[in-house]
């Protein structure tokens, strides 16, 4: 391998690496390694905010994965059968909203949530009473809602190019031997597609748990992992943070090595 | 045998856009046939079994299987099976799930030990028993293909559609096919219509075979027909090789037409239904109909010259010039190959043809 190209390697990837060396740390400083010790795992994961906060991202992350991967599988399916200009404009938006930076987005969809509450919640208030209002507002539901629509457009991305690839030949035979097209989707489209689903999945589920951005803005009351982790170290790095750190690594590592895998098999 | 019709297309046209890939299509299929449509990509062979197998809708005309109009019935609601050019096999099942996929779609379910003999039976009759639990990339192309037709023949089909079944295999295997399928079709006493571009492959397995150009239908016929009574320039043209020779009609003879050739050249031709008594026709001369004899030879004959000879094994084939005649083939078996040796290159030769070699086509 080159020089440069180690150069680089290593200034990604030892700062990784010292976190979650340190994460092992005995000692009560971040910056000084004292020998290895579990000590801080213990502490961490007996931390109620943290473990609120991981309890907060997973449930985030699945609800918000689940959605995304129902919805942008449908949509990929459907989007098979637009053709000519349309298909390019819709091919458009899904990219655009892959390529738009997450700032925007966070504030975007702060904007239109809080807007949306704003016209919503007096005509609730009037619906059921002001004695015990039924009041929409930033929360669970709303970071759901933002990182679903996000990665919804991942999930069609990943399922179209799976659908591309596969023969089309395939659901003429399953018509031309007596399936109604439905079953065909069932029995045939499914199965073909079952890979990019779950991979589209995975790839969701990763990055809602480990997103700050958006989640920063329309998180409400509510701390997700990531908004933990940068409240906290403004009171300075402590070895909890490398512990987190080294947690969610693990975590989103295994899931997209799982994605990986997944697309790669029978794949051919 | 008493032609009893199984499918039929009634003045079929089918359009894509502005491009017309089919017009005015009229054929019967017999039932129990073995019937090929041939023809060059894009004259429309394809599209015409397509629209038997429903994947395509007639834009005009009626479509008939089995006595009933099926304009507008999805592929799913037709007695029709196919064996499909890249076999679309389904790679997630195994072989037996992709032979028993048909009859898993049975309304009301047939019983799986119904299925399971049925499955066996077919996958017998492929020569394919005890590979039930492959998987379909554990499988050469042969073996493949020979899946596909058991997971067509085993619904029943009232025809078996074969589009290009044999493109992806080599030579050798294609010839192994092509007989293979035929027994099968016998055996099974089942329609089949095939598409096909390779005219050997038509030639050798069909009962009839319908000749398309530019989208419609040349000529129907049985492989002789075609051979010896070509209706068209492109069927003579088509179905084996001939030379093409300008003529003018002079007179008849019965069934015969009397023509002049170029340099005043004789010829008493069969004359194809439509060709008129007078006028300029085209009169089509087998090569292997032509004799040709060292010159000086006893008997009449038109004086020629060869200007190439090709060696394919059991016969000869010359390339032969005169001044009223710019190019003619004529193949000679080599056991009745000139007597004195064969000629070479530049070598005199005495050419004659029977009355009744040559044949008169209409002008297209």
């Amino acid at each position: 391998m080159r020089l440069y190209a180690l150069a680089v390697y290593l200034f990604l990837y030892i700062p990784i690496g010292v976190i979650a060396l340190f994460s092992f740390n005995a000692g009560r400083h971040a910056a000084q390694f004292s020998g290895f010790s579990l000590q801080w795992y213990g502490k961490t994961l007996a931390n109620p905010f943290v473990v609120n906060a991981v309890k907060t991202s997973f449930t985030v992350a699945v609800t918000s994965a689940l959605l995304a991967t129902l919805f942008g599988t449908l949509a990929a399916v459907a989007l098979q059968g637009v053709r000519g200009r349309l298909r390019l404009f819709y091919d458009a938006l899904v990219y655009v909203a892959v390529m738009v930076p997450g700032i925007v987005i966070g504030i975007a969809t702060l904007i239109a949530l809080v807007t949306v509450f704003d016209t919503l919640n007096p005509l609730l208030a009037t619906l059921f009473g002001p004695e015990n209002p039924i009041q929409l507002g930033l929360g669970k539901g709303s970071l759901i809602a933002a990182h679903g629509l996000f990665t919804m457009a991942l999930v069609i991305i990943i399922v179209r190019a799976r659908l591309q690839g596969m023969d089309r030949s395939l659901l003429e035979a399953s018509a031309d031997l007596g399936a109604p097209p439905m079953r065909s989707f069932v029995q045939i489209t499914l199965p073909q597609i079952a890979p990019a689903v779950l991979a589209g999945f995975l790839l969701a589920f990763t990055f809602s748990f480990d997103d700050f951005i958006i989640a920063f803005f329309v998180a409400g009351s509510e701390t997700t992992l990531p908004i933990y982790v940068f409240s906290s170290i403004r009171r300075g790095v402590t070895p909890e943070i490398n512990v987190i750190g080294t947690l969610v690594l693990a975590a989103s590592l295994l899931s997209l090595i799982t994605a990986q895998v997944v697309m790669r098999r029978r794949s051919h | 045998m008493v032609n009893q019709t199984i499918a039929e297309l009634r003045n079929v046209t089918k359009r894509f856009g502005a491009v017309t890939a089919a017009e005015g299509l009229n054929l019967a299929i017999f039932q129990g046939e073995f019937l090929s449509f041939l023809g060059p990509s894009g004259c429309g062979k394809t599209t015409a079994l397509r629209m038997l197998a429903g994947f395509e809708q007639a834009s005009e005309g009626d479509v008939l299987i089995d006595g009933t109009v099926v304009n507008g019935v999805p592929p799913h609601q037709r007695p029709v099976n196919m064996v499909f050019q890249q076999y679309a096999l389904f790679p997630h099942m195994n072989v037996a799930r992709n032979v028993a996929y048909g009859l898993n779609q049975r309304r009301p379910r047939l019983a799986r030990a119904d299925i399971a003999a049925k499955v066996a039976r077919a996958l017998d009759m492929v020569r394919l028993s005890g590979f039930t639990d492959r998987r379909i990339w554990e499988m050469s192309g042969g073996q493949q293909q020979r899946v596909a037709l058991a997971r067509a023949i085993v619904n029943e089909p009232k025809i078996l559609l074969l589009d290009e079944p044999m493109a992806a295999l080599d030579k050798k295997l294609r010839h192994d096919m092509q007989i293979e399928l035929k027994s099968l079709q016998r055996e099974l006493g089942i329609t089949f219509v095939l598409v096909t571009h390779d005219q050997e492959e038509a030639l050798s397995m069909s009962d009839r075979v319908c000749i398309m150009h530019q989208g419609r239908i040349a000529q129907i016929g049985t492989p002789e027909e075609l051979y010896d009574q070509p209706q068209n320039r492109y069927v003579a043209d088509f179905i084996g090789r001939s030379n093409f020779i300008a003529a003018r009609a002079v007179g008849r003879d019965g069934e015969r037409l009397v023509a002049e050739g170029p340099g005043g050249l004789r010829f008493v031709a069969r004359a194809a239904e439509k060709t008129a008594g007078e006028g300029t026709v085209t009169l089509s001369l087998r090569p292997e109909e032509i004799r040709v004899a060292p010159d000086g030879a006893a008997g009449e004959g038109h004086e020629m010259r060869v200007t190439h000879r090709i060696f394919l094994g059991e016969h000869v084939e010359y390339h032969l010039r005169s001044a009223a005649l710019d190019h003619l083939i004529a193949v000679v078996p080599r056991s009745t190959d000139i007597a004195g040796g064969t000629p070479g290159v530049g070598v005199a030769v005495r050419v004659s043809w029977r009355d009744g070699a040559a044949l008169a086509l209409a002008e297209d």
